[in-house]
């Protein structure tokens, strides 16, 4: 049977693991690589490992951390953080990792996803989209961790994307980050439907069951997640967890 | 201590994941584009991830075509491809419309997906696969294991015998194939949890 993957997503700020809402507002989670060990014990379906200080550091995840993350996992993962040059992604596969997250860089020159999916393939690059309503206006895709608003509407840019070659699309809501208030589940279905591409929700869930709705509604094939994986409950309380196999598979059954 | 087994790097992807897994599950192994050594290996793993067509052309420019061969063909040195090296081991594909290794008869095709809102191309994530005879390389392994796939062409078998297992994505493909000492499987068995070292550590034992 073929089900969504389940995707902790985990924040580097220096050398810990945090948790934002909206973007804003870290709290402190641990130690990053304490938190992959865990959730290779617990055989997760993959993770997700996002810089978010790189871009404004004008660099990208370290390499170092790359090597030591592939060091400890038996499982895919995608890494992100700073990454503009087809250098850089090549610096990061030879430290280990299998798929590169373009966040920024994509909305700013979407030519470079082009590039970047040329050179290392499809399957290797997914496009990182942050959305959040303007002001005045809809709905946009914005950059350089959630500061600044861009043109692109995001169904039109995910259309972008998947022509010039991304394998995948995360679709992150900004305002919902952190909130644990559930997913935009119609952002992620306008989004399922305007791409054949795989599409991975991300912002907002605080239970499997959130996790459940947005693949059954939004017809997202990955659900990924922070605070469902890194707190206890609402009360936010650190404690990293994830289900087991069965439970994952009783999660999607008949769906 | 067994001789290493040789990882063939022919300019296709991350071939460090897949050194890794074979020394946590026990084995030894390097990473080379030397057809000599390639030739003399004892055992052969060879991997791969983007296009097909690069792939082949990569094999002529390394000059390890002849020298997979010979290896495979006439040493019987037993080998598993993964993925797309496993892809490239058929006659041909629609990927590039390149001619492959012809070391099985079977073609490479693009997924074709009815439902395009489940089904999203590339296949991408973890997906049982079911067995279709007793191999040396799921000892041990249980009935229908899920490993971790993602890509977007798949294998047609012409020749029945040679298939291993299948896998449902909408429809049914050939997830994994062994004829004498050529063993293929579309996952990642390096990226496949405790399944994929127990898949590594039988391929290592034969």
């Amino acid at each position: 049977m073929f089900r969504p993957r389940l995707i902790p997503v985990l924040l580097l700020q220096g050398d810990s693991l945090v948790k934002s809402i909206e973007f804003k507002k870290h709290n402190y989670i641990g130690d990053p690589i304490n938190a992959v060990k865990i959730f290779n014990d617990l055989k997760a379906d993959e993770l997700v490992f996002l810089d978010i200080n790189a871009t404004a550091e004008n660099r990208t995840i370290t390499s170092e951390f790359v090597s030591k993350l592939s060091e400890e996992t038996n499982m895919p993962f995608a890494v992100g953080g700073g990454i503009k040059s087809l250098d850089q992604i090549e610096t990061l596969i030879k430290a280990g990792a299998e798929k590169i997250i373009i966040n920024s860089a994509a909305v700013e020159d979407p030519n470079f996803v082009k590039k970047a999916s040329e050179a290392f393939g499809t399957s290797t690059i997914v496009v990182c989209m942050d959305v959040k309503k303007k002001r005045f206006g809809g709905e946009r895709v914005w950059l350089k961790n959630g500061s600044k608003a861009s043109a692109h509407k995001p169904t039109e840019f995910a259309q972008l994307m998947e022509q010039n070659g991304a394998g995948e699309i995360i679709v992150q809501s900004i305002s919902n980050d952190g909130k644990m208030e559930g997913y935009d589940i119609s952002l992620v279905e306008s989004i399922s439907k305007a791409v054949s591409i795989p599409v991975v929700a991300l912002g907002g869930a605080s239970s499997y069951n959130d996790l459940k709705q947005v693949h059954k509604e939004g017809y997202a094939s990955g659900l990924a997640a922070g605070s469902v994986f890194v707190y206890q409950s609402k009360l936010r309380g650190v404690l990293i967890n994830y289900p087991s196999k069965e439970e994952r598979f009783q999660l999607f059954e008949n769906s | 201590m067994s001789e290493p087994i040789v990882i063939v790097d022919y300019g296709m992807g991350n071939l460090h994941s897949v050194k890794k897994r074979i020394t946590k599950a026990g084995g030894t192994a390097v990473i080379s584009s030397d057809p000599e050594i390639v030739l003399n290996a004892a055992k052969l793993v060879l991997p791969g991830v983007g296009h097909f067509g690069k792939a082949m052309e990569n094999l002529e420019k390394y000059n390890l075509k002849e020298a997979l061969n010979t290896a495979v063909l006439t040493k019987k040195t037993p080998i598993l491809g993964i993925c797309l090296g496993m892809q490239v081991m058929a006659k041909y594909s629609e990927e590039g419309n390149a001619e492959g290794l012809g070391w099985m008869d079977a073609e490479i095709k693009r997924f074709k997906i009815e439902d395009k809102l489940h089904f999203k191309v590339p296949h991408m994530g973890w997906n049982t696969t079911a067995n279709q005879k007793e191999s040396a390389l799921f000892e041990g392994i249980n009935e229908d294991p899920e490993f971790y796939f993602v890509h977007s062409f798949y294998l047609k078998a012409n020749d029945d015998s040679i298939i291993l297992n299948k896998t449902i994505y909408e429809k049914e493909f050939v997830s994994a194939v062994e004829k004498d000492n050529i063993f293929g499987v579309q996952y990642h068995p390096e990226k496949s949890h405790d399944v994929g070292n127990k898949l590594f550590e039988n391929f290592i034992a034969l």
